[in-house]
């Protein structure tokens, strides 16, 4: 008998809006000791299957139809208290943020003590010997004396293997796991994989893993279910799906996944490419050099072909004024670069490299505490500088989260065209709405929405309106800090498609920084890698992905989910 | 903790002094102070005498270390109204307002924070609506118009209670209670309840909102998911997250409840600071008010730093944190 | 019409808190008696029977008439008279609109600085932010009622005794806005240290956005709706505090009475059976503020979505 049998499940939400169907006739069927994976875009309703199972549907949303069984027994319209006494004892679950899933008022201690007794006959200290075995059992080193600490003092990848040990402390049948892993850094995601899968296969655990990343579905499942809207696209063995999808969405979801081992000039966009198409005014306008420009009226031979050099710099956090105490943070420490003209550099390191402070220095939004970065002979760290300030819109910057960086009181025309009126680029109103037009032509947003405001559009529509804002200012330099980190794939495909394609078209120089490898690798030229706040690293782009120099390069590619599953391009499309 | 204990020293010195400036300012730039002292037959000569005496010719940093040094010896000064010792009229009333503002602080919370939580755990519920309408009402009906309709109904029609006065009051060493007597309980009763009232549904509406924030983030979730019983959902983990934040408030309803006396000890003639500071204002009594200023001032930087403490014993976030940092 | 009822009903789905004022009949019904009590008090020149500040408007020989329905009542005073013979609606109808002004224009005073003043904090941070919000501090350790009180107190002292009737308004404008401007100021803060940490506005400094327009133009429009709940809030915290202030007989003068100092005056009558001159005003205030507080209420919950 499986353990774990949905048949027809359909979950409804009723908003103002009518009734929206969450999940559509969802079936699988999991077996003791597997791991079944549920990828799909945001959107597909892949988490809501995890919560009917738990019962843990938030209201007002409702099981419509279809069933739900555990070993056989049926869970749908079963006892409130039946469910609650499966919740935890027989079936367990793990959230995606581990520093929110933990009661910050509690010992670790204290939660799987209370968990252990309440499911379990067991007395204090043998709950308190139980407790003791799992942390050690899911890796927490001096786990006698860590036990007695509060969540926040255990770091992010500590805290899921707390949260895990909460999940297994009454030997569950079933783990619901939503995207457990997608707050961690790679290197402590590939450690957290590797538990699960081992705890799965040691305890015969059947696993229900969530997830937007294929990689970590390649890297952890047994088979797995695509979702699309709220439907079950494709199902199967892990490997037969990624190798060889048949369904026309999965084709395409695949297809849009960088590959850590190729670089591809373009990413095949099945549906046709948006935007890229129109825009003639606006490339024409963005093209056109006036010759006393001031970057282009002097430069030596030496930095002829460099755009930027970042020379040595260091910046500091920390408390300072009048009651500060405690340790400044040295987040960027020496650090050196230099991109040249047309180039793109791809800047990556973990949470914590200082890849983002680095990028904030260079768009002046934090002044290093020494060295300084050179854009042709300007520098753009001197204090009172006149000539960082005339070059100053030659910098732009993207950003990661198109939900924050766009203002959502003003109208998408207004937000495009401030750029124009801070540096009074245009020279009549006129002009200034046409150039905008033209240019949200260009990263196919199109002109007729230049009214709506911001909340009207999706996040990789967003993200487009933010680049045109940036192109606006007549940049050379752009900088992109995680420009896709926040967009789902297929959107992430068309963005980076967006970037190459204004590159080619408009001669830009990019410095593009990710923690996602197999992103930097669809786009760079050469790579900057960050650990900690110091280069560890620097090269071309192809030589390291092939070849990495440092012990720490290795490392990141070798950490980095291989997708050695997945089909070549071509056979996808 | 020694370290955190004394960075709030230092905030409620500053806090302090700076109320010791505006008391001063009042003291010295409002009105002249010898004017008010000395009687219009009062020849030039004895005032600028006087002026010197009392140094109001000295630089003015000098006269606030003064001020500020006086204050601390508990020295301070006359009345220009009854020319009694302020220090005096202080002692004999600080009791009654004390008491009246600690009995509707205990009953503000014994009664505020499990309506609180009992609206936040059963939201929408007919009881909760309930409960929640009458708070409406509570936040709504100025303390004055609570303590006539008191009045009227108790006082005047039914004639349960004494509509004025503290009743018959034990001395104990200096502090005298009404607490002893049943005189003194059955004379705190209307006053109590009518200045606790506001509290009460300030205190409720602040654990409700709070408890259900709580209520809805992912730890509560994964509460849920390991199939914890709703008690130890709702109370362990619920309520007492509820409470961090709620500590910090008590600290701001007691300066409410220290300023709603005012009111109170005004409609009941309850004969405590309140009524004191009310004349000494109807009357221009500058050192009087100043004196009072510094007082509740005072009152209310100790009962926040016992909150500061207090916040600090209960989250181990801020504890760990002092300790480590 | 059809499109124009499709663009109403498109209108009222989208936007969160006219949907959600639609099906909250509380919030529809305190906001009707709320509009129609201000309107009327607004007009009272217009829609009072007498003028209660005009002597010769009224006679001490109609003092303490009752209200119409009941014994000895007289169809020219609908609520009765108070002590002075003065029409008890009317003298309600211009104390009202003077309590509302009062309110009024001390949130107005408390909006500009607080809201001025916690913006420039929560952007600025460093020196400038502790300075503030040190005095914010010692302001919140002052409660409002005391900070009024003290105001008023001083006023008394500095004012000429002549000139003090005249400028009381203004001392309880500034006394009572004064008691307020922290709530504003700690809520424009936090607001703005949430929105300066959005994207926007660093995208806003990249370009060279001036910062006091960035405030203006880029943070301010992102934090109004904080503030117009805490406004509505504490309008009718203003509204009982100048209540609070002219019963306690510091407040506005008793020949320009307003609700606190009709109550006051009614008070003094309560034992001796004319309970009609302290019920009324007392009502009416009654229901001004809870009205107020009903849509205060329905503001924050319908800003608020963790609340529903």
């Amino acid at each position: 008998m499986a353990l774990l049998e949905i048949d027809n499940l359909t979950v409804e939400y009723p908003t103002r809006f009518g009734v929206v169907t969450a999940i559509r006739d969802v079936s699988l069927k999991l077996e003791p000791g597997r791991i079944h994976g549920l990828v799909g875009e945001s959107g597909a309703g892949k988490s809501t299957v995890g919560a009917a199972v738990m019962g843990l549907i938030a209201s007002p949303g409702r099981v419509a139809s279809g069933s739900i069984k555990l070993t056989g027994e049926e869970l749908v319209g079963a006892d409130d208290n039946l469910r609650r006494g499966y919740r935890g004892k027989r079936m367990a679950m793990i959230f995606q943020d581990p520093l929110t899933s933990l009661d910050p008022l509690f010992t670790v201690e204290d939660q799987l003590i209370e968990t252990i007794r309440h499911h379990l006959p067991f007395t204090a200290d043998q709950a308190r010997k139980r407790a003791l075995t799992l942390l050690e059992a899911v890796g927490i080193d001096d786990a006698p004396r860590r036990m007695r600490d509060y969540p926040h003092q255990f770091s992010g990848g500590m805290r899921q293997r707390v949260v895990i040990a909460l999940a297994i402390c009454t030997e569950p049948e079933l783990i619901i796991a939503d995207e457990p892993t997608t707050a961690l850094d790679v290197s402590v995601q590939k450690q957290i994989l590797a538990l699960i899968r081992r705890l799965a296969r040691r305890h015969d655990i059947g696993v229900i893993f969530v997830t937007h990343d294929i990689g970590v579905i390649g890297e952890v499942t047994d088979f797995v279910s695509v979702m699309y809207q709220g439907e079950v696209v494709e199902t199967g063995p892990t490997e037969l799906i990624l190798g060889g999808p048949q369904q026309r969405y999965t084709k395409s979801l695949m297809a849009a996944v960088p590959r850590l081992g190729k670089r591809l000039p373009r990413f095949p966009t099945p549906g046709g490419d948006i935007g890229g198409k129109g825009g003639d005014d606006a490339e024409a306008w963005l093209l056109r050099r006036d010759e006393t420009s001031t970057s282009t009226a002097v430069i030596n031979a030496e930095t002829a072909n460099q755009m930027l050099n970042v020379d040595r710099i260091t910046v500091e956090f920390g408390p300072g004024g009048l009651f500060g105490r405690g340790q400044r943070v040295r987040a960027v420490d020496d650090v050196s670069f230099a991109i040249g003209r047309g180039e793109v550099l791809g800047l990556v390191g973990e949470s914590g490299s200082g890849k983002s402070t680095i990028a904030k220095s260079i768009v002046g939004l934090v002044r290093p505490d020494s060295g300084c970065i050179w854009y042709g002979d300007a520098d753009l760290c001197a204090r009172d500088s006149n000539e960082a300030g005339a070059v100053r819109h030659e910098v732009q910057m993207i950003f990661q989260d198109p939900y924050s960086s766009l203002n959502n009181r003003w109208r998408i025309g207004d937000i495009v065209a401030e750029p124009l009126s801070v540096y009074r680029l245009a020279e009549s109103r006129r002009q200034a709405r046409a150039l905008v037009a033209s240019v949200l032509d260009l990263v196919g947003v199109g002109r007729e929405n230049m009214h709506r405001y911001p909340h009207q559009f999706s996040g990789g529509q967003r993200q487009r309106i933010a680049i045109a804002r940036a192109l606006v200012a007549r940049p050379r330099l752009l900088v992109c800090d995680e420009p896709t980190s926040a967009l789902d794939v297929s959107i992430q495909a068309q963005i980076l498609n967006l970037l190459k394609d204004l590159q080619a078209r408009l001669g830009l120089t990019i410095l593009f920084i990710s923690h996602n490898l197999p992103v930097v690798r669809q786009m760079a030229d050469r790579v900057v890698v960050l650990r900690n706040g110091r280069v560890e690293e620097t090269g071309e782009a192809e030589a390291f992905f092939n070849e990495p120099q440092s012990a720490y390069g290795k490392e990141l590619l070798a950490e980095t989910p291989s997708l050695h599953l997945l089909g070549p391009v071509i056979a996808m499309i | 903790m020694i370290r955190f204990v004394g960075v709030r020293l230092f905030h409620a010195a500053f806090v302090m002094l700076a109320v010791s400036l505006i008391a001063f300012s009042l003291f010295r730039f409002v009105g002249d102070p010898i004017a008010q002292m000395v009687g219009t037959e009062t020849s030039i000569e004895d005032q600028e005498r006087l002026r010197e005496q009392l140094g109001l010719n000295d630089s003015l940093p000098e006269q606030f270390g003064r001020f500020v040094g006086d204050l601390v010896r508990g020295d301070f000064g006359f009345s220009f109204r009854t020319r009694e010792p302020i220090g005096e009229m202080i002692v004999a009333r600080l009791p009654a307002t004390l008491e009246l503002s600690l009995v509707s602080l205990l009953l503000s919370l014994v009664i505020g924070i499990p309506a609180g939580a009992y609206t936040a755990i059963r939201n929408k519920s007919p009881g909760a609506t309930a409960v929640l309408l009458v708070s409406l009402v509570g936040v709504s009906v100025p303390t004055f118009v609570i303590g006539i309709a008191l009045i009227y109904v108790f006082g005047v029609e039914l004639g349960w209670l004494p509509t004025f006065g503290r009743g018959e009051t034990v001395a104990i060493g200096w502090w005298t209670t009404g607490l002893a007597t049943l005189s003194g309980l059955k004379a705190i009763i209307m006053p109590a309840a009518t200045l606790a009232v506001y509290q009460l549904t300030l205190t409720m509406r602040l654990v409700r909102s709070e408890m259900l924030e709580v209520m809805r983030s992912d730890h509560i979730r994964f509460a849920e998911a390991r199939g914890l019983s709703h008690g130890t959902i709702h109370y362990r983990h619920g309520l007492r997250g509820t409470l961090v934040p709620v500590v910090t408030i008590v600290g701001l309803q007691f300066g409410g409840i220290i300023a709603f006396s005012i009111v109170t000890e005004s409609v009941f003639q309850w004969p405590g600071m309140g009524l004191l500071f009310l004349e000494s204002i109807r009357f221009v009594d500058i050192p009087v008010m100043s004196v009072y200023l510094v007082i509740v001032a005072a009152l209310f930087v100790l009962i926040n730093l016992i909150v500061d403490i207090t916040y600090f014993l209960i989250d181990p976030r801020i504890r760990v944190r002092a300790r480590e940092g | 019409m059809a499109s124009l009822a499709r663009r109403w009903r498109d209108f009222t789905l989208n936007n969160e808190i006219v949907y959600l004022w639609l099906r909250a009949p509380a919030a529809q019904i305190a906001t009707l008696v709320a509009t129609v009590l201000i309107a009327a008090t607004l007009a009272a020149p217009l829609v009072a029977p007498t003028d209660p500040f005009d002597l010769a408007t009224f006679s001490i020989l109609d003092s303490f008439v009752p209200p119409v329905w009941t014994d000895g009542g007289d169809p020219r005073f609908i609520l009765g008279t108070d002590d002075q013979g003065r029409d008890l609606l009317s003298s309600i109808l211009y104390g009202a609109r003077l309590s509302i002004l009062v309110g009024a224009a001390a949130i107005a005073f408390a909006v500009v600085i607080g809201v001025s003043l916690g913006m420039i904090a929560g952007y600025f941070g460093g020196w400038l932010d502790t300075v503030i919000m040190r005095v914010a501090d010692v302001q919140l350790s002052l409660p409002a009622i005391m900070t009024a009180l003290l105001i008023d107190g001083v006023a008394r002292g500095i004012l000429p005794a002549a000139r003090h009737d005249d400028l009381m308004f203004y001392v309880l404008v500034g006394a009572i806005g004064l008691s307020l401007w922290v709530n504003f100021a700690r809520t424009a803060r936090a607001s703005t240290l949430v929105e300066r940490g959005k994207e926007y506005v660093q995208a806003a400094e990249i370009l060279g956005v001036g910062r006091f327009r960035i405030l203006l133009t880029h943070i301010l429009p992102n934090i109004r709706g904080p503030i117009m709940v805490i406004m509505t809030v504490d309008l009718a915290v203003a509204i009982l505090l100048e209540a609070t202030l002219s019963f306690l007989g510091v407040g506005v003068p008793a020949s320009q009475p307003s609700l606190g100092t009709l109550i006051r005056i009614g008070n003094d009558y309560i034992f001796s059976g004319e309970w009609w001159v302290v019920a009324f005003p007392a009502l009416t205030l009654i229901v001004l503020i809870i009205s107020v507080n009903v849509v205060g209420d329905f503001l924050r919950d319908a800003l608020n979505p963790k609340l529903r």
